[in-house]
This record gives C-alpha cells, structure tokens and sequence, in this order.
C-alpha cells in the first residue's frame, strides 16, 4: 500500500497533481482511492488531498503515521502535515513561502527554518519549482516540477507518468508540463 | 469486459443516472453536490438545468416524473430543507416515472452552515434512504434506486456524504438503458393533495414502508461479511470503509437501505455476533431503531454524533492504539480568505471602513465576517440576510439599522433572497441591501444563474436584469455602483444607510476567477515610497505581504491588478503597470 499526501495553498493545484497521480496507479493496475477538497476549504485556505493505491483500498483518505509520501507545495503546509509521516516517509517540499493572513496581519510569525527542522526528523526533498518553471516560461507549472521530484520516490516509469500528465493537463500546456516534469525528475 | 475509470463519487452519481435512463434533472448548487449536474450536463440525452432553488428544482423533476420520465434532483443537506414542502407531500403522491432525489451531507462541515442528517428527514418523510460506500456502488445502486422508485411507487433519497462526493475510486461503466416513457393517466386520487385524497395515500404511505422494512432484507444493496463472530458492526456509507481498514478480521452487515430498516437482517446479524457495533456518522438513526426492538448495540456512547469517522479513530477505541508517530506542529493557522481581486474585498473594506455591520449570506462573502474585514456578524441560511436586517429594524426601529446593511450575493439573491426584498417593500422597510453581483455562483465553484445569460449546458438566454427585477417588486432606489469605484460605493453606502427609504445597492464586477477574464495589469509598490504604515495590509489580500525590512510587497503571480489597494495607500506607492 503507498500512502500520498498532497498539500498546499488553496489554488495551487494540489487537486490537479493528485488526480495525475492516482491515474498512474489505475494504469498500472492497482486499486487506487483519491479524496479531494471542494467549496469553500480551497479557498487560500490549506487544502490536502489523499492518494491511496495497492491490491485492495478501503478508506480514502490516509491515517496519521502512515504516509509514506507528503508533497508540499508550500514550506509552511509540509510543517503542519509531518505528523501523518510514517518514521521513514519522503517529504517532497517545493521551497517557497505563502504567508497566511494570520501573518500577514501580525498576529502570528511565519516560522524560520522550517526545512532544516524537518530534514532532521525526516528524508527531505526541497526543490524550487517556481524559479525552473518561470525560467521553463511558465512560472504556473510548477506543479509538474514537483511532481517530477516526488514522482521518483513514489515509483513508475518516466514514460508511464508523462502519458498520464500529457493525458490530464490542458492540450496548450503539455509541452511545458513535460518539460516541467523533467526538470523536477532529472533533479536531485 | 467493460471499461474501467476513476470516478469522482459525484461523477459516478451522473453516470448512474445516465445509465439508468434517466431524461431530465434538476438542482441548485451546492457542496458537496455541485458537480453531479456538471457531469450530468455534458451527456447529450440528459436535460440538466439550474433552478434558481431546491424547493424549485424538486418540483421540476417531480413535474417530469408525474409525466412519465426518470428524473433526478439533485442538492445538499441544507438544501433539502428548502425542498422538503414538496418533500413531504410527493411522499404521498409517488411517481410516474421513477424519481431520485440525490442529497449530499457534509459530516465535518467542509463548506456548510450545519451538520443536518438527511437520514432523519428520510425517516420523517416516510421514504426509502439509499447509501452507497464508493464511486461504484454510487452509479450501481443509483441504478437500483430508480427500480425501488418505481416498483414501490416512491420517490427514493439517494444519501451522499462529501467524503464520497469528494472521493475517486474505480468504477466501470455500463450502457445507458433507454426507459420507455409511462403512459399517463389521470389519477386525482393519486396526485390531487386535496384532504379527501391526502387521507387516503397517508395509508398508502404507511403500508408502503412497512413492506419495504420486510422486503429490504432481501434487498442486493444490503451485505453480510461473516468473519470473526465475536466482533460485529452495522455500517453504511463511508463508515463502512473506515470499517474494513481497522478491523478487517471483523464480521460486517453493510447496509445499502437505511430507512426503512431491514429488520430481520439486523436481527439476524445481531444474534450472530457476541458484540456488535453501530457504526454511523452523525445522528444515532440505525443505532436507535435497534435497541427499540429490545437488541443490544453498542453505539454513540462509543463515537461521537459530529464530524467525519475515520478508521483511526475506531482503531483506537478497539485497541487503545494511537497510529501517530511525530508530534502534531504547532503552526500558523491558514484559513479560507478571499482570492486576489476578489470584488468582496473592495465592499468590505469599505464598510469596515465606515463601521457598518452587514447581516451576511451564504458565499465565499461570508469571509468578510473574519479579520481584517471583520463586517459580517450574521449567517443563518440562503437568503437570510435581506430578512435578518428587515426584523431588526421592525424590533428595534429605524434609527437601529442605521449603521447596518444586508450583504448577499447575486445567486443566492435570485435563490430565496427576493422573496425577503418583497417582504421589505410591502411591509414599509428602510433597510438597505446590498446585492454583490459578481455574475457567478462562486463559492460552488462558478455555476451560472438565471441572471448570468447562461444555463447549465452552456447555452444562451435571457439574463434578468437584478436592478430591473427590484424595481419591479417596488423598490423605488436601486443603485449600481462598480465594486471597485471605492468612492462611489462609500458615498452611496452612507447615503443608503442614513436616508429613510428602502435601498438596494447592486455593487457589480466579476469574480475574479471567472474562465476567460483577463488581467492586463498588475499592483506594484515602489519601496521608496512605501512608508510601511500597512494601511494596504489591511484590506486582507493574500497578494500583499511584507518584506523583511517591513516594506510592502505585491506577489506579482497571485496579483491580478485590481488596484484596490492602491486606494488605501496614502503615500502613492503602489501603482499598477502591465503584467
């Protein structure tokens, strides 16, 4: 059974990047469950997204302890989802900061360090996905980034994920989401 | 072999109803059930539509139903109580065709205003209750459904959960069934709810359920999983997979029917087992009807009546184990807020700034009640604010509401909130209402409405004209002011609110996130100018944060060159340029 977790700030298309994930699984022939967030939790708000697949999957959503991968797409959200870590689980964390208005306002601190604090405790995996997709030309497919690094930790061929990205993402956009998921995949 | 996919469970609800035959549906948005008639509408032998309400899009499918079709209406929990005037009452006529209502709860309160349990108003109604587990058993036993609808001549309640609404599994697909029309027939007994006939179906009502609760332990949608006899549970739903993930060993009677029971099949399952364990979210429905039969259940004084399940929590009240391995973070909150150019900002931040209280509606404008807005202080149910402020005045006078308005969107407006404006005009008001019409249903995830000139499948049509709509009940000001001219709008707000008479402000400009919209500019700050007083901060837009230094900065993706912020900065900082 791999358990995946997918986080981020509402809009960020952590919906999209689990819908690819869970169509890998269902091509490779194994059960797969998604659980998604719809309404008034997506927006700006923190959104998480579960991916389950294996022989036979029961609850869709996945346990605290037992993820055995967590993609952020943003520092602060990998923070408050480490506890569904299980002890030797992979975060794949896309560096980049979103203040909540609980900061933006003062009432709160966005906390410093936050992937060296956890790359202690964890296997840590930090990319910059914004600054490859703006360079690739399109700083939105950052996402596709991401999912190239984690796509390594989470299994299936290079091929197998860019036919499901090329049969998800918008027709105008395939290009640049493979060339972003490349860029994601071929790093460290 | 047939194709096999992964659905949505609200996509799977839509393919059911394909599958089954079903002619025509009708729905109001609303999550988590939006996306059922969204699927519904891209099949081309389907009529789908919006109807402005529930209460209207019930009647609708009844309307087709009486006339011989399959029909299906579709809505949330909430939004059956808007329906359940024509609920209760087409419990007595039954069907022509068969008739399924799909509802969808939100047990954890996602996007909703309560936790209701449709179970109940099943139960109340006197109609059969339908519950699947998955994507599959949702487009399988919606199939099922339509044959109980029409078998035992009953509208049926499909019962969804946004845990399966919201959730993917594999489900493989079948052809549509083509369903020859009925024949009608005129039945004034039947379908003529006049006391003479109303007598005679409540006995029919009556007879019916009571040989559903006997039939329904033969019913297929039920299950017995023997295992372990020593520990039992009675599930449905969701519930039945957080089930199976923490006590797979565990011996399980599914229920597909949950209202009305089927008897003999509990009784039978309950004497099997040593202990047995009613597993169900929310209200204690099943758990109840079964110790009034006199049998011993474990239930609620196990698991809570709010909130999701999960199989986490029931392995921890069965082995004492916590599955946790790392400390819970304590973080920042991130709540929901309002999107970057969002036309609610602007009259938020102007009421806020006028000190107004708004008595709020149901929307993504119901964010305006949480910091640094902080304007709204009411949110009962659709429609309520234009009503709320109308019985504020008439307690406690004009001088009371003068530093309050009503706020409430243009889908919801046009839902139940006119009825509340002709109460206003007829019983001589001085409130002011304030209608933010940003041509969409937001919040749902932009649906369009009978005032945006478009239906549900896309085509074109007469878009009502609101202003012209709240002149015609009889209010004599009507104002349009744009959402963005924060002038305008702060003049016309505090003439509203002293004056005396009746207002409706129609604030006009598109959500932000409508498809096709296009944002040439975007917002600036020149650091030299900025003299980080955070006058900007406080307008709440996720796009403007701080520098280290404590200047402002404007995140040039997430910003989409409204210019409101502009507005607030005295210094002259910020400015637009092109994106």
């Amino acid at each position: 059974m791999m358990n995946i977790m997918v986080v981020g700030v509402g809009g960020q298309g952590t919906l999209l990047t689990s819908r690819i994930i869970g169509k890998t699984a269902l091509m490779a022939g194994y059960d797969v469950k998604l659980s998604e967030v719809h309404g008034m939790a997506q927006r700006g708000g923190s959104v998480v997204t579960f991916v389950r697949f294996g022989e036979k999957v029961f609850e869709p959503t996945v346990e605290e302890g037992s993820v055995d991968v967590l993609i952020s797409f943003e520092r602060l959200e990998a923070q408050r989802y480490a506890h569904f870590m299980k002890p030797d689980g992979k975060i794949i964390v896309n560096d980049c900061r979103i203040d909540p208005m609980t900061v933006v306002i003062g009432a709160k601190t966005y906390p410093e360090g936050i992937i060296e604090e956890l790359s202690e405790s964890h296997e840590l995996h930090a990319i910059d996905g914004g600054k490859i997709a703006k360079e690739l030309g399109n700083s939105k497919v950052l996402n596709s980034v991401v999912l190239g690094l984690a796509a390594k930790y989470i299994g299936f061929s290079e091929e197998d994920w860019i036919k499901t990205l090329t049969a998800t993402v918008p027709p105008k956009t395939v290009d640049i989401n493979v060339s972003a998921f490349k860029a994601g995949f071929g790093s460290n | 072999m047939s194709e096999k996919t992964i659905m949505l469970g609200n996509e799977a609800i839509a393919r059911g109803a394909w599958e089954a035959g079903v002619k025509l549906s009708s729905a109001y948005p609303g999550t988590p059930s939006t996306e059922i008639s969204e699927y519904l509408a891209k099949y081309a032998e389907v009529y789908t539509e919006w109807a402005p309400n529930e209460k209207v899009a019930l009647e609708v499918a009844a309307g087709g139903s009486i006339a011989g079709s399959r029909t299906l209406a579709c809505m949330k929990h909430v939004g059956l109580n808007v329906a359940s005037d024509p609920l209760y009452t087409l419990a007595y006529t039954g069907v022509g065709g068969g008739l399924v209502i799909v509802v969808a709860d939100d047990p954890g309160i996602a996007s909703s205003q309560n936790e209701q349990d449709t179970r109940m108003i099943g139960r109340s109604a006197h109609l059969p209750v339908i519950e699947p587990s998955d994507s599959m058993e949702a487009k399988e036993y919606l199939k099922y459904a339509f044959e109980l609808s029409e078998q035992y001549d009953t509208p049926v309640i499909f019962r969804t959960t946004t845990k399966l609404s919201h959730s993917q599994s594999i489900v493989s697909l079948s052809d549509r069934v083509e369903i020859a029309d009925k024949a009608y027939e005129r039945q004034v007994p039947k379908y003529v709810m006049m006391p003479a006939s109303a007598i005679g179906r409540h006995k029919v009502v009556e007879a019916r359920e009571d040989k559903m609760a006997v039939d329904s332990s033969a019913f297929p949608i039920n299950r017995v999983e023997y295992g372990d006899k020593k520990l039992g549970f009675i599930t449905s739903g969701v519930a039945y997979q957080y089930v199976k993930e923490a006590a797979p060993e565990a011996s399980v009677l599914k229920l597909g029917i949950v209202n009305p029971l089927p008897r003999k099949l509990i009784e039978e399952f309950v004497s099997s087992c040593e202990t047995v364990y009613v597993f169900e979210e929310l209200e204690p429905v099943i758990e109840e009807q079964i110790r009034s039969w006199g049998l011993s259940v474990k239930g609620k004084e196990c698991f809570t009546k709010q909130g999701e399940y999960s199989a986490n929590m029931l392995r921890l009240h069965l082995t004492g184990e916590e599955t946790q391995v790392f400390p819970k973070a304590d973080v920042p909150a991130r709540p929901p807020i309002l999107c970057p150019g969002c036309p609610h900002r602007s009259v938020f931040a102007v009421l806020n700034k006028l000190k107004i209280h708004a008595a709020g509606d149901i929307g993504c404008y119901t964010l305006g009640a949480v910091a640094p807005l902080n304007v709204i202080d009411t949110t009962v149910c659709m429609g309520s604010s234009i009503s709320l402020l109308h019985g504020m005045e008439k307690a406690r006078g004009k001088e009371y509401i003068k530093n309050w308005v009503a706020t409430i969107g243009d889908s919801t407006f046009l839902h139940t909130g006119i009825n509340s404006l002709i109460n206003m005009v007829y019983n001589k008001a001085s409130g002011t209402v304030m209608i933010l019409d940003n041509r969409t249903t937001g919040m749902t995830g932009h649906q369009e409405h009978a005032a945006t000139g478009k239906t549900l499948k896309g085509e074109q049509t007469y878009a009502i004209d609101l202003s012209e709509l709240c002149r015609s009940v009889g209010v004599k000001r009507v104002i349009e002011v744009d959402s963005f001219d924060v002038k305008a709008l702060e003049k016309t707000v505090k003439e509203s609110v002293l004056g005396d008479e009746l207002t409706v402000i129609i604030c006009k400009a598109p959500c932000a996130l409508i498809k096709g919209l296009k944002f040439p500019n975007r917002c600036v700050c020149d650091t030299e100018k900025c003299k980080k007083c955070g006058a900007c901060l406080k307008i709440g837009c996720p796009a403007i944060t701080k520098n280290p230094d404590g200047t402002v900065k404007i995140d040039e993706t997430m910003c989409n060159g409204c210019g409101l912020c502009e507005n607030y900065c005295k210094f002259g900082a910020i400015s637009k340029v092109a994106r």
